[in-house]
């Protein structure tokens, strides 16, 4: 497919204002009737949650002194499709955060990113500056946190303001009550990226790829049992074979495919023909969410993929509610002793009970994510989970994990901050 | 005469329900609870207790005022060491006083001060049972009668216990530990230096305007010892 | 026309329990006082019914009242009617 966002990018560093503007065209002058726009091309957050961005600026444009945050933070660690979008074509993250400044009436923009692809926004926004472009919002450049569930909404917000990165109850909404109290616009940096083409092309335009439910195109981070493993951009809802295709192909048969996230589910590597939109995913406990896809070869053991994963989600929590850090903590430990061979006789059944337990417990949706990725682990691993119970590790356990696992005591060190 | 009875009573039997008050604080804190005892008991009575304290000091208070042998006026009741009678042993009374109006008015309103405020204010318990334990000993005109010693004793024990097992859930820093036991440490010692030439010896209960009628051990005069004029 | 909504009012007053999940530090008093509503999970920590009914409304602003944490707040629900 001729690419959106990646179209006429090279391997040689960002996309130059120039050459950005003579891929895409200049950026239209819009207010607030980019809105409506949006809301008619169904555009949905990329960061994860889907939730319709239209609704998000109406919310926010409703308010007074809004503010507008460009969310690079992308804690999800097998997701790149961020951090890529800023340090390739930071020039039409841009023209997203200014077109959405600009249709809801925020005068400062606030980028939270990396180092590194702050430097290429600073870059890009010298560039315009030298450029001689009108007025626009002011600009500031923040470091990202670190951690797991830095990048929620909320955890942003409070990094911002200069407090720990963890997120906080919700209502109300940032887009009612958010940075210092002033509604916030808190986006991802995908569907900047989107809404800035969207500012061009209109809505009709945008619907033409992808499915009702999920219009438009999406950036896919591939990696795992696959050749070429990297960030794609596909027509939502694309199956998941043309994926994996797309990404050179497995390097050896599937067992299973983790779909969205950390915080997503496991499928099945054989039901491949599965479409990568929510209203096909969900039936198999799955969605989109971050566009991860880690393709799990059979040479690799899911059982201790999995144990593995747990533990990272529950050294992960923010440790603000108890469900969540003792829950997620209760469940990483069983299925470690699962996976290990020395579970408890009701280790199997107290899984279940407490995967229940977790769920909605929390201020933030992170006992959650663990709790549908554990129900697809279960579904899918059931009878490895089993045998591991029965006879301890098997020889696949030792095969380096295909996934990327942040030292455990990183997090340790900053509960302690 | 009667109102004087009242006022001692009253007084002590103050200090006790303080007592009890604080180490049911100490035990709802610390998160005790059995069957017999749910954490919503604990934390009633102790509610309770409280309250009770206030109803007798009512009382202790009210009858001190309206007993027309020490000068004590309303003004001193809740502003310390302002007084020209004993203003110094009344005053701390006038101080315990505030420091549980602050605690109890912070308390009701707790719904809307938040934990946070209603906290920094409660940990003024451990100086509110302090100040009235020493108004008592200083004011009061039975410290050498045995049933209140033993009284104040128990009492101290008790508190003391309580603020040991307060500090051993580990969430105290070892700064505020070991001040704590230091802190109880000198008031102990403060206590058995002081004690022995002050409320225990001869002479205290009187001038603590206690009627020499009522002095242990005095000896029985027949004129009437002499009013102080207001 | 009777909508299902309409019977769900029947039993409801209208009002909610709502737990805040980062104030709550496990204290347990509310499932001692509305068990009808709220039972520990396996941590002590409570899992909340929210529906109120009028005939729980004393016992759940008693429950409010005593959470140490102040953790929960009692909520009228919007009106559907």
């Amino acid at each position: 497919m001729s690419g959106r966002l990646l179209t006429g990018l090279t391997r040689s560093g960002p996309l130059a204002l120039d050459r950005h503007v003579a891929t895409h065209g200049p950026l239209p002058d819009s207010g607030s009737e980019l809105i409506a726009e949006v809301l008619a091309a169904g555009l949905r957050g990329r960061g994860g949650a889907g939730f319709p961005a239209g609704v998000k600026l109406a919310a926010v444009a409703e308010g007074t002194r809004p503010v507008v945050i460009v969310n690079g933070t992308e804690g999800e660690p097998m997701s790149a499709k961020d951090r890529s979008l800023l340090k390739r074509t930071p020039h039409l993250v841009l023209d997203g955060a200014i077109a959405a400044a600009r249709a809801v009436g925020a005068r400062e923009v606030f980028v939270c990113a990396s180092a590194q692809a702050n430097t290429v926004v600073a870059a890009a926004l010298a560039e315009r500056e030298h450029a001689g472009r009108r007025a626009q919002p002011r600009f500031t450049l923040l470091p990202r946190a670190d951690g797991y569930v830095a990048g929620e909404e909320t955890a942003v917000l409070a990094h911002l303001e200069g407090r720990p990165p963890r997120p906080r109850v919700t209502p109300p909404r940032p887009a009612q009550q958010g940075y210092h109290g002033r509604p916030t616009l808190v986006q991802n940096v995908e569907t900047l990226a989107h809404l800035a083409l969207i500012a061009r092309h209109g809505a009709a335009w945008f619907r033409e790829l992808g499915t009702e439910d999920r219009p438009g195109s999406t950036l896919l981070t591939v990696s795992g049992a696959v050749r070429t493993p990297g960030v794609y951009e596909v027509p939502s809802g694309i199956a998941l074979d043309e994926v994996v295709h797309l990404a050179g192909g497995a390097i050896e048969p599937a067992r299973a495919l983790l779909v969205g996230g950390y915080f997503g589910a496991w499928v099945s590597g054989e039901g491949r023909g599965l479409a990568l939109d929510d209203v096909a995913l969900r039936p198999h406990g799955a969605a989109v969410g971050a566009g991860v896809v880690v393709v799990l070869g059979e040479s690799a053991c899911a059982v201790a993929e999995t144990a593995r994963l747990t533990a990272y989600l529950a050294a992960e929590s923010a440790g603000q509610c108890g469900p969540c850090v003792n829950g997620l903590g209760a469940l990483a430990g069983a299925v470690e002793r699962l996976a290990t061979g020395r579970a408890a006789s009701d280790d199997g059944e107290r899984l279940v009970r407490w995967i229940e337990m977790v769920r909605r417990r929390g201020a933030c949706a992170h006992p959650d994510g663990a709790a549908r990725m554990l129900t697809s682990a279960n579904r899918l691993f059931g009878s490895e989970l089993a045998e591991h119970a029965r006879r301890g590790p098997c020889a696949r356990c030792a095969v380096a994990s295909a996934l990327v696992l942040p030292a455990v005591g990183a997090s340790l060190q900053r509960a302690a901050a | 005469m009667a109102l004087w009875y009242l006022t001692r009573g009253t007084g002590a039997a103050a200090l006790v329900l303080l007592t009890l008050s604080l180490v049911l604080g100490v035990v709802n804190v610390r998160r005790f609870t059995s069957p017999r005892f749910p954490r919503f008991v604990v934390d009633g009575w102790h509610r309770t207790t409280s309250m009770l304290v206030c109803a007798l000091l009512a009382v202790h208070i009210g009858t001190t005022v309206l007993d027309g042998y020490a000068p004590i006026r309303v003004a001193d009741v809740f502003i310390p060491f302002g007084g020209t009678y004993r203003p110094l042993w009344l005053g701390l009374g006038a101080l315990a006083f505030d420091l549980l109006l602050a605690l109890i008015i912070t308390s009701l309103l707790r719904p809307r001060l938040g934990v946070r405020a209603w906290r920094a204010v409660h940990w003024l318990a451990y100086a509110c049972w302090p100040v009235a334990m020493l108004h008592g000993l200083g004011t009061g005109s039975d410290v050498r009668a045995g049933w209140l010693t033993w009284l104040s004793v128990g009492c101290a024990a008790a508190v003391g216990l309580a603020v040991v097992t307060r500090l051993a859930d580990g969430g105290a820093a070892p700064p505020l530990r070991v001040g704590a036991v230091a802190g109880m440490a000198v008031a102990a010692a403060g206590l058995a230096l002081w004690l022995p030439s002050g409320p225990m010896a001869d002479g205290w209960a009187a001038k603590a305007g206690t009627p020499s009628q009522l002095t242990p051990g005095a000896h029985v005069v027949t004129t009437p010892t002499p009013r102080t004029t207001r | 026309m009777s909508r299902p909504s309409d019977l769900r009012h029947a039993a409801s007053d209208g009002e909610e329990l709502v737990l805040d999940p980062i104030a709550c530090v496990g204290h347990g008093l509310c499932a001692e006082l509305l068990p009808e509503r709220i039972v520990l999970d396996d941590w002590g920590y409570p899992m909340v019914e929210p529906s109120v009914p009028s005939a729980l409304h004393g016992h759940a602003v008693r429950t409010v009242k005593a959470c140490p944490a102040l953790a929960l707040k009692l909520r009228r629900t919007a009106s559907q009617r």
